[in-house]
């Protein structure tokens, strides 16, 4: 991994059209501005871990659900 | 062609009906090709079986089936991975997450979707950036809310919901 030393307002570049900015900087916090093409989706980390972690808890649902369309005639 | 499953044996499955997942469900990323299986049985929820995977099957659901309003926007890297080319040919599903010891409790994660291009067979799971799609939505407890608004929409409109069942019923009859 490349690691880089940045200072607050100081920036690095992804490729050509990827800017991040540091914003603020704080004990335990730093705040990024990002500014990426409209293409480029940007997230949290935590949100791709929890839709796979989702994903794990459905592939191991019940073997079997035909009892459970009773329950969508309530 | 035939697939091997272990919870419903070997199936046979036209090779149109096979969707493809180039990158793969998150988590799951080697599998990419699936087949919905349709069993009236388990309706609305139905089945997303991997053809490579005997053991690996989703259960998933039509969001509108417990909100009306589900809709997506997908970003122009979802468009070009799905090949879409308008949006009547992508097909939405979510899936379904249900306890074992308590079913009443399923779920049903809007903010990661299954979005299929029904042309090409091509899909993808898009991570939805609406805030209000939430990992985990109760599908029962949403399903009984939206058919009380519509009760209520339809109470204002003087159109009792019982007549309207019978007119789909002797519709019914009518098509036999």
């Amino acid at each position: 991994m490349l690691v880089l030393t940045r200072k607050k307002n100081q920036k690095i570049m992804i490729g050509d059209d990827i800017e991040i900015t540091i914003v603020d900087i704080r004990s335990e916090q730093i705040k990024l501005g990002i500014n990426a093409p409209n293409h480029i989706k940007v997230f949290r980390k935590e949100v791709y871990d929890a839709i796979q972690e989702e994903n794990k808890a459905a592939a191991s649902s019940p073997e079997d659900i035909k009892g459970l369309s009773d329950l969508f005639k309530g | 062609m035939n697939i091997n499953t272990s919870r419903f044996g070997e199936l046979e499955v036209p090779a149109e009906d096979i969707i493809t997942f180039p990158l793969g469900i998150l988590g799951f990323d080697k599998t990419s090709r699936y087949v919905i299986l349709n069993d009236p049985a388990t309706e609305p929820l139905r089945w997303l079986q991997s053809v490579d995977n005997k053991d690996l099957a989703f259960v998933i659901i039509d969001p509108l089936r417990f909100r009306s309003e589900y809709t997506l926007d997908l970003s122009d890297e979802d468009v070009l991975d799905l090949k879409l080319s308008a949006p009547e040919e992508a097909i939405l599903y979510a899936i379904v997450v249900i306890p074992k010891d308590n079913p009443e409790k399923m779920t049903a994660n809007l903010q990661g979707p299954i979005v299929i291009n029904a042309n090409l067979m091509r899909a993808k799971q898009v991570i939805s950036t609406n805030s209000s799609h939430k990992l985990k939505h109760f599908i029962l407890e949403e399903m009984k809310a939206m058919l009380a608004t519509t009760q209520k929409r339809l109470g204002k409109l003087g159109v009792k919901l019982n007549r309207r069942e019978s007119t789909t019923k002797s519709t019914d009859e009518e098509a036999r």
